[in-house]
Parts: C-alpha cells; structure tokens; sequence
C-alpha cells in the first residue's frame, strides 16, 4: 500500500484507472449483494410502518432492475413478488376466518356467519365480526413477511446463487459442491419426467395410477442414478476430493473440532434463548463452540489444495453497498435519534402513519447501492437469448432422446 | 507412457473376467484406436488407465498398469487427474457446472492451479478447439458437438500428457464429429498428446491412428500397426473391406490411399452395378401407407419442420437424413401423432385415420415409433414381462386390430396379410429380428443393440403398417447394425413401411432405398438411395467415393460386380 501511494503521474494514473475501472460492468461480488439485502431484512423485520415497508420494497425493486444480469436466475423476482402478494392474501383470509374476539375501540367492517365449534376446540372460533383493525394488523404483518421475502428473492437475482457458494472456506468444499449438483439435478428430472412420459404414449399407455406412476418413475430414476454414477466417475478423474497432503491424523482431527463446534454451538445457542440455564453457561457454550467450528474450518482448509478461476474481486463498491446496507439495519435496530413508537405505529386509535424522518433516510442509504454497483456485463445477454431460442427444441430433443 | 503388463480385469459377482493378460505399450504422442465388439471390454480397457477401474466400478485388476511412471494400484483417479484427460460418451452427464468457461476451469481448479496459469490456458484451450465464441454460453444450449468440443477441452486445460475419449463421436451428426475428430487430430500432431480412443465410426480416425488395440470379445487383446490388425480383424471400415476384397498390399487406411489404387478395379468391375442393398425388392410403387401434407412443427417462434410432404409406401426402407436440429425426429414424432403439429394432415393405413386424432393405443397400431432413447419404454424387471406386457396390450386392442385388417386385406390383397405379427407372439417376433435374447434378463442389462431390438418387438407386436425409429444406430458396432439392417429387410419385405432416421451414411446405403434429406426443416432432396446419396461428396459412401464415377455403393456390390466378371 505505502508503495502505491507514492506521488506520482504514474500512480496516479493508476489509482485513477482503478477508480474507473470499478465502473466498468462486472459481476458485484455475490457476498455482498447477499449481506446487503439480508441487512435490509433485518430492517424490514423491525418495523410494521407501512409506509417504511413501501420504502423498503421499493428500494430492493430499484436495485433489482438497475443491476441484475440476464441469466436465468435473474429473471424470478416476479416470483418472489407474487409469493409475497399470495402471504399477505394468506394472512389476511385467516385473520378473517378464524377471528378472536373483538375489543371495544374496533371498527366492525363485517359480519360473517359464525360456525359453532366443538367444546373441546374452543380455543378458536371460526366466523363472526370482521374487524378494521383486525384485518389492518394482520395485513401489516403480512407485509412485513413480504418484505422479508423479497429480500431474499432480491439476493436470489442479483447474485449468482452457486457463485455465491464458491466463497465457502474450503473445508466445506464439498458441501458446496453438493448442493450445486443438487440444483442442477431438478431441471434434469423434469427434462427426464417429459421424455418418458411422451416416450410412453408410444406404447399405448392409457392407463393412469400406480402402473402409469412405475411407467413414469423406473425409467426416471434409473436415468438420474445412472447419470450421477457418470458424474460421479467424471468428477473423480477430474480431481475431485484430491486430498494432497492431508495426513489421516489430520482429518480426524478437523472431523472431531467441527462436531464438538457444533454441539457446543448448539448448547450455547439453547442457552442463550431459554430462560432456565444460566446466561454465562450459554454464551461460554457458544463461543466456546465457534471457536471449535473455526479451529475445523481453517485446519481442514489448510489441507485443500484448490484454486479459485476468476475469483470475484471485492473492491470499494463491495464495501459501499455492504456498508450503506448494515446502515440501515443499524438505525432501525438501535433506535436511537427518533421516536421508536414511528417504526410500529398504534392501531387503536387508528391513524395515518407518520414517516419518520431518520429511518426512511436509512433505508434511501440503503438505495445507494443500486447506484454504486457496477453494471453487470452484458456478455450474459447471450445466455439469455441462446437458451430462450433454443428452449422449444431443447425440451423437444430431450423429450425424443 | 502407458505400459499394460499382463493386466486382467474381473468384475465382482461375474466368472468370467472381461480382460485378461493384455500386455500393451502406448508410447508418447502415439493414437492409439480401441476396437471390438460391444462388451469386449472396450469400456473397461479405457477406463482402467486412469483407475476409475476398479476404483469406481469394483472387481478386481491384476498384473500391472502404469500410466506415465505411476501405478495405477497405488493412485486414485483424482490423484492421476494431472496425468489423464478422460472424456465420456455423454458429455452432458460429465458436466459438473453450468457455462463453458467453469467447466474448462474446474480441472485446474481441483489440481490448485495459480490464476494467472489458468486463465491463459483456458484462453489458449479455447481457441484450439474453436469455441471461443461459446465461453458464456450454458452448457444446456450447446448442440452435441459443441458440448463434446467443450468436454474435451475442459480434460485438456490441466495439460494431461493422455487423452482417453470412450467413443466421443457416437452422438454426433457427421460433421459435428468431423469437427471433434479433426480437434483430436490436432491435439496429436501439433501438442503431442497421447490420445487413446475408441470409436465406432473406424472411418473416420483411421487415416490418423498409429496403433491399433483389437479386443476379440474373449478378454484377449491383439495390437499392432493398423494396417496389421485389420487384416485379422473382423470389423472394418468399407475401405478396409474394399481393399481385402480387391486384394491391396498393404491395405488402404483412407478413401484417398485407396482412390491410387482404385483405377484398375473400376477398370475390371461392370459399368452398371448388381442392385444395392436387397435383391429380392418388393416393387417400388408399394402402396402407400401413410401420406403427410403440409406437416408443420413449431416450439414457440422456432419451425421444426416447414411444411413437409412425405408419402410412404409399403415394402420400402426410407432413410431420414440431414444435420443435428434439421427437424427429423421432430418430424417422426409428427407423424406418429404423439409429437406436437402446428398444422398438416397425416392419414395412415387403410382407413385413412389421422393417428395424432386416435388415443395412443390406436394410434401405435397405424404407425410404430422407436424413439432415440428406447431404454425409456422399458420399466419391467425382466425380458419375459416386457413381452407378456406387450402381447397384453396387443390383446386389449385386438378387436379394433381385427376389423382394421379386414378392411386392409380387402383393399390391398394378400399384402397386408404378410405384415410381420398379425398374430404372432411379442417373443416371436424378438426371435425374427435378433435371436437368443434371455427371457430373465434385466432389460437394462441388454447392450444397446438388444434394447433396440426388444422396443423394436414391443412396438411391432401392435403391428403397425408403417414403422419409424429415431437413431436407431447410435451406439451400436457393426454386427448389431449388421443385425438391424437385416430385421429392416424382413420388415420391409413383409411390406411394412420403414422410416430410419440416421447419420449413418453408411447404413444408410446399405439399409435402405430411398433418402430424404431434411434440411432447417424442409425436405431438400428425395430419392432413390443410390441417386441421392452419390450426388453430394459429404453424404456419399466410402465406397463411392473410391470408385466415382461407377455407381457403386456398397463392397458387397463390389464383390458381386467382381463376380459376375469371373462367370462371364
């Protein structure tokens, strides 16, 4: 670093360039477009004030248009956003159904017909008066889980989920790796599920039920058996589970460090949320255990010999947008400098919510990042249309293959 | 660099070992060619140079097998990564990531290779093979030869000094595998990799290849210049076949050594040819079986299948040709009915129905379809119970069969009445078109030709007029297409209408009498097969390639061109 700054046309020419050079379209580095949206569902996940959770919505729909790519993955936000409606819609039909008692200051909105049910249900009753605030409350929290939803189907767009799995330390390599070709197995069994069943139409196959299911199924799976005994067999010549140095010894040892991590993670964390074990006995517990589950990780690491291609670079906008995301779950946690009562406000008496001024420009901050990402390369977009074009017939030639 | 020392392979839970005693020395920079029947343990040989058997697979591996100064007994294939590039039949199955870029990676990315290293070799890999333009793509949209390209490629970027490829080229349309063999080529002579292939189509390597390994199907193995082997070998190529026939000393390895030797045959051999495939043709104006008019196939924006007009006739083997996307299953499957039609008509048999118009059952009993991947029909445990399902479902129909083939008989004479299985058992007709299959046999455990030859029962069991089968070849070896192409004849002289859809030149020539080329989904030639297949250099046999401009097709017409000079 010191030898960097040294004065001078040519570094500055360089630190100029590098400036530049940040801008120029890139993948953001998937962490960190992954802490990101998990800071901002922490904000989200403090508040019931609609007009903050609009906010909120509105800033991951920004950064989401802004800066996903063309793969595949990036295309299901729409998803995230219906299966947000469809929770809030959830909520709000059971609070109606199963309604539990009225209080005196509620608006009635309706009446529904109460159905009796069984003494020994009646802990809840199914019918009956259908408050405002009833309906209000139960569509807030329903929002909120929206919120916390789309955060996560943001992250899911904006950042490769399986490079993101490449940044696991090496110890849990092989778990990564595992659930990468456990994504990749569900589109090849569909693909597998449409060219049998065509395949069997061929031979007259009425009939539906259990022969129809054996039909459909035995040549589907043994299909998926057979192919993951060829990638096995390809991932093994290929270098897969290289041990290179790694003496037995060693291996039990990590073995044994991440276990007793766990159980002591497990104990501590047991600890710290219940309320009959003593408070130092839980946090002794789960430090103690993280330290173990670190010791593993990085001495099982140590024995993996492995290279990244083409690591993702974490430069300034990493640092912005992990930075302007914490911000905003930091204000929205401590509370401090506002009035708290803004970020829940009270149903009774009912009233327009205030927007308070310190944590909507917390969540705005959390915009930023829309803006100071890169753009992402736009190289993808051949991804895109390939497959879009050739989909009809992929579909088809697995279905005759 | 690879040294076999008497090495014997046996699987767990079988008497017989699958190799047995094979010494063998593969030297630096050599090709070296695996032939031999299917199940000679072509497979097994390859596999056992970088110790995925028995490793992976089981059994049990005596004697010795070194593999640039390692021994497999104490390496591990991942350990051997460094040393071997292996590439598999289905390059698909071999992926373990999602674009071409990650893939070519991830070799040098298990062998903890430095980033700067591994970004030149992977942008110098992508040029050698040509797939530069490829790097973003997902490897899901790749065609065949582009995934294979892109396997070999990602074997090549750790630098292996040996290349295995277990027959690399079998799913490929011609010139998709042209493509992958001329990269192979280049590896050999401009890298000096050591390559060790086995291959069906000898063809197309032979011109290329130093050794040959020949594994006569008992566990032995025999090698040698190639020119050696072959003349013991009973699989050949027909410029190898040509060359026993005609006697040529030593024997010619490629269309263009045999075209210098050629003029004195063509000199000797009559100007118009013995006929090409069957001699005993049903008469070419058969009746017909099924018209199509007008097909049309599209999946979204994409047309599959551009306004087709085929008519098929009884008695007649129809080859469907044309490059990998040009629209030929797509255009059986249309025609079977279960296939997706945008529009067109389709009528078979004598009635005239549409078979898309029919439920499945009907419909397999106007036209048959054996799809690329038969395997997929297959679901019972055993052999037996695949052909007790079949006669069972023959049965069920049999009432709407039976009035079906009065009305045929009635139109068309004493024909229909010869087509193969009115009434015979689904095992009886196994027995016609491949003997001696086991009835307890698990069908998975069938070879490729004998799985093709079980779906083709099955399918025939409904006795359909017309019968179409999508890739029949791949996969198979000589004799198994020796077997189809003699099932074929018996179909098509029981006047069944056959339709293969093949890259298979060769087949092609010798299966069939009429071609039909389907190019972007439109039918760009229609004939008979000799006039068809000798009229563009790229579609035309080896044979008459070597002896143009006579218009033989076939060695077997050679010899009884060859023939008929001696008696006269």
């Amino acid at each position: 670093m010191a030898v960097s700054r040294a004065d001078g046309p040519a570094a500055r020419r360089r630190r100029a360039g590098s400036w530049r050079g940040n801008q120029l379209p890139r993948v953001l580095h998937p962490v960190a477009w992954w802490i990101w949206a998990l800071a901002i569902a922490v904000a989200a996940s403090r508040t019931t004030n609609p007009l903050l959770l609009l906010l909120i919505l509105a800033v991951l729909g920004l950064a989401v248009t802004m800066r996903r790519g063309d793969a595949p993955w990036a295309r299901g936000y729409r998803f995230y956003l219906l299966m947000a409606l469809t929770v809030i819609a959830i909520r709000i039909v059971f609070r109606v159904v199963f309604e539990s008692g009225v209080t005196p200051g509620d608006h009635i909105l309706f009446r529904l017909p109460q159905i009796p049910t069984p003494s020994w249900y009646a802990g809840v009753q199914i019918g009956g008066p259908v408050s405002l605030q009833a309906v209000l409350s139960a569509a807030l929290d329903g929002g909120r889980l929206a919120c916390l939803l789309c955060c996560i189907g943001a992250a899911n767009t904006l950042a490769n989920p399986k490079r993101a799995l490449r940044v696991l330390p090496g110890a849990l390599y092989e778990l990564g790796v595992a659930v990468t070709v456990a994504l990749s197995v569900a589109p090849q069994l569909v693909e597998s599920v449409q060219r049998v069943r065509r395949a069997r139409r061929l031979r007259g196959a009425g009939g539906r039920g259990l022969r129809a299911l054996r039909a459909i199924a035995v040549p589907v799976l043994h299909d998926a058996l057979e192919r993951s005994l060829r990638l096995a067999a390809a991932m093994d010549s290929r270098g897969y589970g290289r041990t290179g140095n790694a003496t037995a010894t060693s291996r039990r040892l990590t073995a044994a460090l991440l276990l007793t991590g766990l159980a002591g993670l497990c104990v501590g964390a047991y600890g710290l949320l219940g309320t009959s074990v003593p408070p130092a006995l839980g946090i002794g517990g789960f430090t103690a255990g993280a330290a173990s589950c670190i010791a593993g990780v990085i001495l099982g690491g140590r024995r993996v010999s492995r290279s990244h291609y083409r690591p993702d670079p974490w430069r300034w906008p990493e640092w912005v947008v992990i930075g302007c995301g914490l911000a905003s779950a930091a204000v929205l946690c401590l509370k401090a400098g506002y009035n708290p009562a803004a970020l829940n406000p009270e149903l009774y008496p009912l009233h327009w919510p205030s927007l308070p001024l310190i944590p909507t420009l917390a969540i705005l901050a959390a915009a930023l990042a829309a803006f100071v990402a890169p753009p992402p390369p736009a190289a993808a977009s051949l991804d895109a249309t390939a497959p879009q074009a050739q989909a009809g017939v992929q579909t088809f030639a697995g279905a005759s293959r | 660099m690879i040294h076999f020392d008497k090495v014997g392979v046996t699987y767990d839970g079988s008497a017989v070992p699958v190799l047995r005693g094979v010494s063998l020395r593969i030297e630096e920079g050599e090709l070296c060619l695996v032939i031999g029947p299917t199940g000679s343990g072509k497979s097994t040989l390859l596999a056992a140079i970088n110790g995925l058997v028995p490793y992976f697979t089981g059994g049990t591996l005596t004697g010795r097998l070194v593999v640039n100064g390692r021994d497999t007994a104490h390496n591990r294939p991942r350990e051997l990564a460094d040393v071997v590039g292996v590439v598999g039949q289905d390059p698909l199955a071999g992926f373990v990531t999602d674009t071409v870029e990650e893939e070519l990676a991830y070799t040098m990315e298990q062998l903890a290779i430095g980033p700067a290293a591994m970004r030149t070799r992977l942008e110098e890999t992508l040029d050698l093979l040509g797939i530069a333009d490829l790097r973003h793509r997902a490897l899901r949209t790749l065609s065949g030869g582009q995934q294979q390209r892109v396997a070999i490629g990602a074997a090549l970027t750790a630098h292996p000094p040996i290349l295995v490829l277990d027959e690399p080229t079998s799913a490929l349309d011609p010139a998709s595998a042209e493509d992958v063999l001329a990269a192979i080529a280049r590896l050999v002579h401009d890298l000096g990799v050591t390559v060790v292939l086995a291959e069906h189509r000898l063809e197309r390597v032979l011109p290329y290849c130093d050794r040959i390994v020949y594994l006569a199907g008992d566990g032995t193995a025999t090698h040698g210049r190639p020119a050696d082997v072959l003349r013991r070998a009973e699989v050949c190529p027909p410029v190898v076949e040509l060359g026993k026939l005609a006697g040529w000393d030593p024997l010619p390895l490629s269309v263009r050594d045999a075209r210098r030797r050629a003029p004195q045959l063509r000199h000797q051999l009559p100007e118009t040819p013995p006929r090409a495939s069957r001699t005993d043709r049903s008469d070419p104006a058969g009746s017909p079986a099924l018209k199509a008019r007008g097909i049309v196939v599209r999946y979204g924006p994409l047309v599959a299948v551009r306004a087709v007009d085929l008519t098929l006739r009884r008695g007649e083997c129809t080859a469907l040709m044309g490059r990998n996307g040009s629209g030929k299953s797509s255009l059986l499957w249309a025609l079977q009915g279960t296939g997706p039609r945008a529009s067109g008509t389709v009528s078979a048999g004598a009635t005239a129905a549409d078979p898309a118009e029919l439920p499945p059952a009907r419909a397999r009993s106007l036209v048959g379809l054996v799809p690329q991947a038969p395997a997929d029909l297959l679901y019972l445990d055993t052999v037996q119970a695949e052909l007790a399902r079949a006669d069972r479902d023959a049965h069920d129909a049999r009432d709407f069969r039976a009035a079906r083939d009065v009305r045929d008989v009635g139109a068309n004479g004493q024909r229909s009445a010869g087509v193969i299985a009115l009434a015979a058992s689904a095992r009886a007709i196994l027995d016609t078109i491949a003997p001696g299959i086991p009835s307890d046999l698990h069908p998975r455990d069938l070879s490729a030709g004998q799985q093709l030859a079980l779906v083709l029962a099955i399918q025939l069991t409904a006795a359909p007029a017309v019968i179409l089968l999508d890739e029949p070849t791949r996969g198979l070896d000589y004799q198994a297409k020796a077997g189809l192409i003699l099932a074929l004849d018996q179909l098509a002289a029981c006047g069944h209408a056959v339709v293969v859809a093949t890259h298979d030149v060769e087949f092609a020539t010798r299966a069939c009498d009429r071609v039909v080329v389907l190019a972007e989904g439109e039918i760009v030639n229609d004939g008979p097969a000799a006039t068809v297949l000798t009229a563009s250099p790229t579609f035309a046999p080896q044979v008459a390639k070597i002896l143009a401009p006579l218009p033989y097709l076939t060695v077997a017409q050679v010899a009884a061109g060859l023939d008929r000079v001696t008696a006269s």
